[in-house]
């Protein structure tokens, strides 16, 4: 048990090491920023490369999200809780960006709703929900 | 937030859409957890209730009407190329963060602006304890009615094209059925 611990040693040394880099005192403080980015940028190369059109509103709502954890990250403030006023609580996060972003969230589900069921009448009109394939079928009308 | 980082790169390589979808509505979730831990209870309710319920349930609708499988393919140029300037943006706004204040800091400009004095007043002035909650029905009560008019026009537009597209489907049946008796005859 104790050869099986050892052996994984070097990797979680590698771990500590890490996590002190990204989150540690001293450390730049932008590693939420950073995922936050790598999560937006996974959303974007959906939203791109993909020709499913319900694989592109996914990728979409992806990016989305990532733009969400960005303001609700600035809004943070170390030692703070949640803006709900109680006795004896001196520091808050910022409620602002909240706000916004509770409005967004609703918002974005409206525009994922209207997206989706312009995929659905794509496929009634086409039968097809690939993009590629939805251009070939325009090419041959055209002819 | 690792684990949504992987849940995307799972939603990026799954062509399966059912399963894409379920995953979706995961990330949705671990989200909501990220948000609680980043003091955002409201926003961590919406999206569990919005994100994480509603949009799945929108999703599998639409793969209930559609199809469950995504084709395989797909150009190898396109997707490196997609790649490409994915990587170039993405290090230009790696490049962006380092202007950014660090996370968590007290002093960083989006604090003091107008939020000192909702934090101090709004107790007062609105009555309620929940911060988040003056802010949304009072102080930016109209911000509200915009959003509620959007879901009101996406609604209408979702019923608008979902409805044509029944009707459509409706009258070639009764084509189909009318032709059918013709040739019968």
């Amino acid at each position: 048990m104790q050869g099986i611990v050892d052996a994984f040693k070097p990797l979680h040394d590698l771990w500590l090491a890490f996590e002190a880099f990204m989150v540690g005192p001293g450390s730049p403080g932008l590693f939420g920023y950073w995922m936050v980015i790598a999560l937006m940028m996974t959303g974007f190369y959906v939203v791109i490369a993909h020709d499913n059109l319900v694989k592109k509103i996914v990728g979409l709502n992806v990016f989305q999200v990532s733009v969400f954890l960005f303001y609700i990250l600035m809004a943070k403030i170390t030692g703070g809780t949640a803006p709900i006023l109680a006795e004896g609580i001196k520091v808050y996060s910022n409620p602002l960006p909240h706000v916004l972003i509770l409005t967004a969230i609703v918002v974005g589900v409206a525009t994922t709703a209207l997206g989706l069921a312009l995929v659905v009448r794509i496929r009634n009109a086409y039968d097809t929900i690939e993009d590629d394939e939805i251009q070939a079928v325009e090419e041959e009308e055209d002819r | 937030m690792l684990i949504m980082g992987l849940m995307a790169l799972a939603i990026a390589r799954i062509r399966d859409l059912f399963a894409v979808s379920m995953l979706s509505g995961i990330f949705s979730l671990t989200g909501a957890a990220a948000y609680v831990v980043l003091d955002a209870v409201d926003v961590a309710f919406t999206e569990a209730a919005v994100g994480a319920g509603i949009s799945t349930v929108l999703m599998l609708g639409t793969l209930a009407l559609t199809t469950r499988k995504e084709k395989l393919g797909g150009g190898r140029t396109k997707s490196t190329a997609a790649f490409l300037i994915v990587a170039a943006a993405g290090a230009v706004l790696i490049y962006g963060t380092f202007d950014m204040p660090r996370y968590g800091d007290r002093i960083a400009p989006i604090h003091h602006h107008v939020v000192p004095r909702y934090i101090e007043k709004s107790g007062e002035e609105v009555g309620l304890p929940n911060i988040v909650t003056s802010v949304l029905a009072s102080y930016r009560g109209y911000d509200t009615l915009g959003e509620t008019f959007v879901i009101f026009t996406a609604a209408t537009g979702v019923l608008a094209i979902l409805g044509r597209a029944r009707r459509r489907r409706e009258d070639e049946e009764a084509d189909e059925t009318g032709g059918g008796k013709e040739s019968a005859s």
